[in-house]
């Protein structure tokens, strides 16, 4: 390489005779480097790199076509089973076709994907382009020029010494933000987790400004809402017997033994359990005060008649079926917000403690045979 | 010393620059790869004449968009430009620039200041006269927010985030093919968060993109194609920096929308 440039190099000189200048021979110099560079190409690496491709892509005909294609074979379908083509559901679709394949809808299988991101002139279309993640950049800059304007707010009203500090703030109560994942699919975007926490830290700057509340419709919509647990809770309404007296049954269990409580409206606080006064069959006073927790908590501890059986287990697992069952039972007979205050304080959820089994070469669940150093 | 050399070839070649504008300009440049022949180009024949005959008639005059107007040096000291850093931060390369140094502050010379800007915003001008992509690029996290406005308000790009390695250099598997790269990359701050040179200077330098960067006393200007020397740490030098480029850009694109007008006009009233 070097002896060939030297050799063009010298066949110049040659031609030039004396007029060669010392710029006139850089360029040369330089353009014989140009012309005569080797780019070295080996096998691998003329190999595809397809880890580095990322996720198939697809454009935006090809799913369009995958789409018209999807409609035209539901038609096929529909006329295959005798069913009218315009009426021919997803559920239907599904049930005509057995379960192996599936058949749906091109957006389903598509998932949403940025389009091309520049123009025909090759200029991109978003200002943030070169930064790699232009959405999630761009919702932090957004976010950053809100925070920077109600501060300038706040300093204006400092000026004119109207600014005060009991002012509405944004309610976060009952709601989640956003997870990482339901942000990505919003941006279209991948997020790190280290942008993640950037984005909760500096929407919670927005949130504890004082005057953040002129922003709370953008806050609310990274705010999901939480599912109230205790409307899962399944309430058996009130039955009455001939008298017209109220009354409720629910069962409990806890560890081994299971109990059945019937509670009767307008009693006087009478409890019996297998039949015997709850005093004589629970003689220890913490026994007694898990059955009567559920009730006390209510409110309503003398209003009740109490009857019920309880078999199995031993004495601190009968009295907490009890305790279990006589809760259930309380929940037909109390208003809304107290049962969402018994779901909280604990009294509906079942003790899921059971004994652990013994495992071999152990003494018992936990317990090790003696260990010998020799 | 490398842009010394590059600075005076310039100046003193007036013809081949123009194919090397009318290269860059057209993004041929080696910065985009053998894809970016397939990326379109106002290629008809005619507009290729008319953007020729534009470039010359920028070419013509030394400044033609009149932005020696726009700053002098009173405004440069008044916005706190000649301050650098103390002594001890001082780079080796820096020492032709400075001035000299006060109770251990280094101070810049804001005659060479002058001169250096004037060429900077000339060629950020040019740029963006022939349509060119210009990154702003500042990893100064109190004036990121500043940057990413100016850019957005002028119609170009900026980057003040995480530098992820291989934006420039491995640039059709970070964005995909046929991504046309930055034809400048200006710097409001040549330095990263650590103190160290940010790499898209070498990358832009490996990637054959020139590069406007304003070098503080703490600044290695070696790469950079047009150094200004200035700081880069007092808000007042950066909204400085940013309403200067941000008037030279407009200004360039301005310009350029009107001739073009001129153009239409002069085609439309011809075979009339």
């Amino acid at each position: 390489m070097a002896a060939s440039r030297a050799a063009v190099v010298g066949s110049l000189f040659w031609k030039c005779g004396s007029c060669s200048t010392g710029t006139f021979l850089i360029c040369t110099n330089v353009n014989t480097q140009l012309l005569s560079r080797q780019i070295c190409a080996t096998p691998a690496m003329r190999r595809k790199n397809l880890a580095a491709a990322g996720p198939q892509k697809f454009t935006e005909e090809f799913i369009k076509k995958q789409v018209e294609e999807f409609n035209i074979g539901k038609r096929h379908l529909a006329n295959m089973m005798d069913e009218d083509p315009q009426t021919f559901t997803q559920e239907d679709i599904d049930v005509s076709i057995r379960p192996r394949r599936k058949h749906h809808p091109g957006d389903q299988v598509f998932p949403r994907q940025t389009a091309v991101q520049w123009g025909e002139d090759g200029r991109p279309f978003h200002y943030l382009f070169y930064t790699g993640k232009q959405s999630y950049y761009s919702l932090m800059h957004d976010m950053f020029s809100k925070i920077l304007a109600v501060e300038k707010y706040q300093d204006r009203l400092r000026s004119k010494n109207l600014f005060s500090l009991d002012t509405k703030q944004i309610s976060l109560a009952g709601s989640r933000w956003l997870l990482k994942e339901e942000l990505e699919e919003s941006l279209v975007e991948n997020i790190s987790d280290h942008d993640f926490a950037r984005f909760i830290q500096l929407i919670e700057r927005l949130v504890a400004l004082p005057y953040g509340a002129a922003e709370e419709e953008f806050v609310l919509g990274y705010r999901r809402q939480l599912e109230v647990q205790s409307s899962k809770q399944e309430i058996q309404p009130l039955q009455y017997d001939q008298k017209g007296v109220a009354y409720s049954t629910a069962d409990g269990r806890r560890k081994m033994s299971t109990a059945s409580v019937t509670l009767k409206d307008s009693g006087s606080g009478k409890f019996t359990i297998n039949g015997m006064d709850q005093l004589h069959y629970f003689p220890v006073l913490q026994d007694r005060e898990q059955l009567l927790f559920p009730l006390h908590f209510a409110r309503m501890l003398g209003r009740f008649d109490v009857d019920s059986s309880v078999t199995g287990g031993g004495r601190s697992a009968q009295a907490g079926a009890l305790r279990l069952a006589i809760s259930r039972a309380l929940l037909s007979f109390l208003p809304e917000g107290q049962v969402e205050d018994m779901r909280q304080a604990g009294l509906l959820t079942p003790d899921p403690r059971v004994k652990e089994r013994k495992k071999p070469g152990q003494e018992g669940a936990r317990k090790k045979f003696t260990w010998k150093k020799r | 010393m490398a842009a010394g050399f590059v600075t005076k070839a310039f100046r003193g070649l007036r013809w081949p620059r123009l194919p090397a504008a009318l290269v860059s300009c057209s993004g041929h440049a080696y910065g985009t790869a053998a894809a970016a022949e397939t990326a379109a180009l106002p290629t008809l024949h005619e507009s290729t004449d008319d953007t020729e005959n534009l470039l010359r008639l920028s070419l013509n005059q030394p400044d033609f968009f009149r932005l020696s107007e726009i700053f002098n040096l009173k405004d440069l000291f008044n916005a706190r430009v000649h301050l650098g850093h103390k002594k001890g931060c001082r780079h080796r390369l820096m020492e032709p620039y400075l001035f000299g140094s006060r109770l251990d502050v280094d101070i810049i010379d804001l005659e060479q200041t002058v001169e250096h800007l004037r060429l900077a915003l000339n060629f950020t001008a040019h740029v963006a006269f022939c349509g060119g992509v210009i990154l702003f690029v500042s990893r100064r996290r109190q004036f990121s927010h500043l940057v990413e406005s100016m850019a957005k308000e002028c119609g170009e790009y900026a980057h003040t985030r995480y530098w992820q390695g291989g934006l420039l250099t491995n640039a059709h598997i970070q964005y995909g093919t046929g991504v046309r790269l930055p034809d400048l990359v200006v710097f409001l701050s040549t330095l990263n968060n650590v103190f160290q040179q940010h790499v898209a200077v070498r990358d832009a330098a490996k990637m054959n993109i020139p590069t406007v960067g304003v070098v503080d006393s703490n600044c290695n200007p070696s790469l950079i194609t047009y150094p200004v020397p200035g700081n880069d740490d007092t808000p007042a030098a950066m909204e400085l920096y940013c309403r200067l480029f941000k008037m030279t850009i407009n200004r360039a694109k301005d310009k350029r929308k009107q001739l073009e007008l001129l153009r239409g006009l002069g085609s439309s009233a011809g075979p009339l």
